[in-house]
């Protein structure tokens, strides 16, 4: 690997304040070779290898990749993966072909916390506490169909990192609504029809809340648009025993309508908005927040979206536009998104 | 050893014998004794290595054992009834994947009404789960079959159901021969796994299956159930010369060689059958009965052969599959393609209801006089069913079943006044 120029020795502990021009997300040429992110290495395990059927600038392969290769990375290689099905699970195993360099199951739709569980009290009993377990799934298989498991397995405490790829919707049935999917969304049974268009205005499912109501060591929030923050989330988790959390932001495009190439932008801009706090939590308790780095206006987060098109069309519903906006900012307050110094706090 | 004990007790003992690595517990009568009684050896240290895991419902209790065993643990849970239906998806996924989990199940009716007592509703309605199905007759019996049930499971790679009667047989006292650790250690090796979640050799379990290959995947489902006839008799012939008593095996037949009426049935109510029968031996009827031990696979040959001489079949079944009769009747009948004879299908002991030796006499009585109908059901209230059907011709607002027939009755909730 060439290296770059900025690797004096003095430069090891410096504050980078080197952004790549728009999108506010480090350049890891401009880092030091130690603190570029995993998916920069030449050593990277490529868990979740090349070849896989997910679409163009599917957000929930990036997240995979992003989470499990950092996880490989913790766990020196010895790392199991229980996946829900959805089209993680579909994408990546069109046998023969598989995607996965690590041991994988895949049961059924609703149960993979609780198949992490067993592959988890398998390893306990054979003394195999070095072999490290991890479950994941989307939004469906997590805060729906799986939810009953993943309580279980948190309020158990079982030694499992679960992770969430949410993309706001069941995109794998088709784009239909999920308890994960946020108000106003267009998705195949929550159409622009009517007086309420898209899905309803409903009390949410906040699932980190949930998994922080259970005490469990460590939960935590993140967008694909941030692999520092991500992988730096994952090996904090990975650190730690017993049941740990992380939601990770994935855009769709097909299910958004949105632009491929627009992911990480999206990724991005629902950080700025405030629309999806990123956080961590230890024990039940918030220990540090991504501070928003330039405030957006939902709106700008919403229009690049097919599915909020009925927001922004010939009938514009900038009632509802404000409500959301109303979201965001509640979220900022909540969890004070904003505040001095943001970029140093902002952990990645 | 000789014990005086209760069946759930005994089978406690007797699976931690077996060294289950993984044992699931989700509380369902009538089996909660049997995995209170697991607890109680794990948290002793009796039973280690084991982790002992309280799950949040029967689902997740299946699934524990299915990440268990894919990660190379042998898994043990028992359930009953409702939450035998509600891990149904993951039972069919257990068998899909080829896992040789151990479970018992403490047979139960299935609500609604709802309703605690034993019939085998619940085993029955997943017959088609690709899970082996095994039936004690006795708590001697139910002991024997978890010590054989991981043996098949494990040769063969698939789940077993080690099937009991609900609260006949699970919270009855009585004598049996426990057998002892090393009897079991010599009898059941280490599990050897056919597939494992390791990273040192990465594998990918339970991958999509299309047209191209679904329907061969499956057929070895069968082929393998298939090899589990030969299998199931040779392991119970192993354990007779191993522990010095018959148990398992696929059917055992009970006076039946010369019989012209057999009668064919699973379970704890052969007990009151046999006497049943005897007494109508001494009269000079020629009566026998076949036990099947083994549900899943049926064994079609050995059933034809046991009853191919006889002049009549009563089968005397304790679940209804509604909309037609019998369960247990139409595998019999399947066995008997091409033969003629008579054929009766008995429903009894529904949600409980005391199969007495009474009216198994008269039953009986009225198989070998030819007088039965093809399709009948043991000690009902007729009178009550026709009142209630009345009812509802009446008035379309006749109200909730259940409800109205208790009323009648003056009974409830099981009590009475």
């Amino acid at each position: 690997m060439t290296e770059p120029t900025e690797t004096e020795a003095g430069k090891r502990d410096q504050r980078v304040r080197f952004y790549q021009v728009g999108s506010h997300v480090v350049g890891n040429r401009l880092l030091d070779p130690e603190q570029r992110t995993v998916q920069a290495r030449m050593d990277r395990s490529n868990t979740l290898t090349s070849g896989h059927r997910a679409c163009r600038g599917c957000g929930e392969a990036l997240g995979a990749r992003y989470v499990l290769d950092a996880a490989m990375r913790a766990s020196e290689g010895k790392l199991v993966a229980a996946n829900a099905t959805g089209c993680l699970e579909v994408f990546s195993t069109p046998f023969p072909e598989s995607s996965w360099q690590l041991p994988w199951i895949h049961s059924l739709f609703g149960n993979a916390p609780a198949v992490a569980s067993g592959v988890a009290a398998a390893l306990r009993a054979k003394g195999r506490d070095d072999i490290r377990v991890v479950g994941q799934g989307g939004d469906g298989g997590t805060v729906d169909i799986g939810f009953g498991c993943l309580s279980g397995m948190f309020e158990r405490n079982d030694d499992v990192l679960y992770v969430c790829y949410d993309n706001e919707a069941y995109m794998n049935t088709g784009v239909q609504r999920s308890g994960a999917t946020p108000p106003a969304a267009r998705t195949a049974n929550t159409k622009p029809i009517g007086e309420h268009p898209g899905n309803v205005f409903g009390q949410g499912k906040d699932m980190p809340r949930i998994a922080m109501a259970h005490g469990i060591p460590y939960v935590a929030t993140a967008t694909v648009a941030e692999p520092h923050d991500l992988e730096r989330k994952v090996e904090a988790a990975m650190s730690l025993r017993g049941a740990r959390y992380i939601h990770v932001f994935v855009p769709c495009p097909l299910g958004w309508g949105a632009e491929p190439r627009d992911t990480i932008k999206l990724a991005r801009l629902v950080k700025e908005t405030g629309l999806f706090p990123v956080f961590e939590a230890s024990d039940g308790e918030v220990t540090g927040v991504s501070r928003i780095r330039r405030r957006t206006p939902v709106e700008e987060y919403l229009r690049p979206q097919r599915r909020y098109a009925h927001l922004f069309g010939e009938h514009p519903r900038p009632d509802i536009v404000e409500r959301l906006q109303a979201i965001a900012d509640r979220n900022i307050r909540e969890y004070g998104l904003l505040g001095d110094g943001s970029e140093e706090e902002a952990g990645w | 050893m000789l014990r005086q004990t209760e069946g759930s007790a005994a089978v406690a003992e007797t699976v931690a014998l077996c060294r289950p690595e993984v044992v699931c517990a989700y509380p369902i009568s009538p089996q909660t004794h049997i995995v209170e009684g697991l607890a109680d050896l794990v948290r002793a240290g009796t039973l280690e290595p084991c982790e002992y895991m309280m799950v949040e419902s029967e689902f997740a209790a299946m699934s524990v054992c299915i990440g268990a065993s894919a990660a190379g643990a042998r898994a043990y849970t028992a359930t009953a009834s409702q939450g035998l239906l509600y891990m149904a998806e993951a039972l069919y996924n257990a068998s899909g994947l080829g896992l040789p989990i151990v479970m018992t199940v403490a047979n139960r009716a299935i609500g609604a009404p709802i309703n605690i007592w034993n019939d085998h509703s619940d085993a029955m309605s997943q017959r088609d789960s690709g899970w082996l199905q095994l039936y004690a007759e006795t708590n001697q019996e139910a002991v024997d079959l978890h010590v054989q049930a991981f043996r098949i499971a494990e040769q063969l790679s698939l789940p077993v159901m080690v099937c009991m009667d609900g609260f006949v047989l699970t919270h009855a006292y009585e004598r049996i021969d426990l057998p002892t650790r090393s009897q079991v250690d010599s009898f059941l090796p280490p599990f050897e796994p056919r597939q494992v979640l390791d990273p040192a050799d990465p594998m990918t379990i339970g991958a999509m299956v299309g047209p191209e290959a679904f329907a061969e995947v499956k057929y070895l489902a069968h082929a393998k159930q298939m090899q589990a006839l030969d299998v199931i008799p040779a392991v119970a012939e192993e354990f007779e010369s191993a522990f010095g008593r018959p148990s398992g095996g696929l059917i055992r037949g009970y006076r039946a060689d010369d019989a012209e009426t057999v009668v064919v049935a699973l379970g704890s109510v052969l007990g009151t059958i046999e006497d049943t029968i005897d007494a109508m031996r001494e009269e000079g009827v020629s009566i026998g009965a076949l036990a099947i031990k083994s549900f899943r696979p049926f064994p079609l040959e050995e059933v034809r052969t046991a009853l191919a001489g006889a002049k009549r079949v009563v089968v005397l079944e304790k679940a209804l599959a509604v909309g037609v009769g019998g369960i247990v009747a139409a595998n019999v009948r399947m066995a008997l393609s091409g033969l003629q004879m008579h054929g009766y299908t008995v429903i009894a002991g529904l949600g409980g209801r005391a199969i007495t030796g009474p009216s198994l006499r008269r039953l009986f009585a009225e198989a070998v006089a030819d007088r039965l109908e093809p399709l009948s059901f043991l000690d009902m209230d007729w009178g009550r069913v026709e009142a209630e059907l009345e009812r509802m011709a009446d008035s379309g607002r006749s109200g909730p079943h259940a409800e109205n027939m208790l009323r009648e009755i003056g009974i409830v909730a099981g009590g009475s006044h």
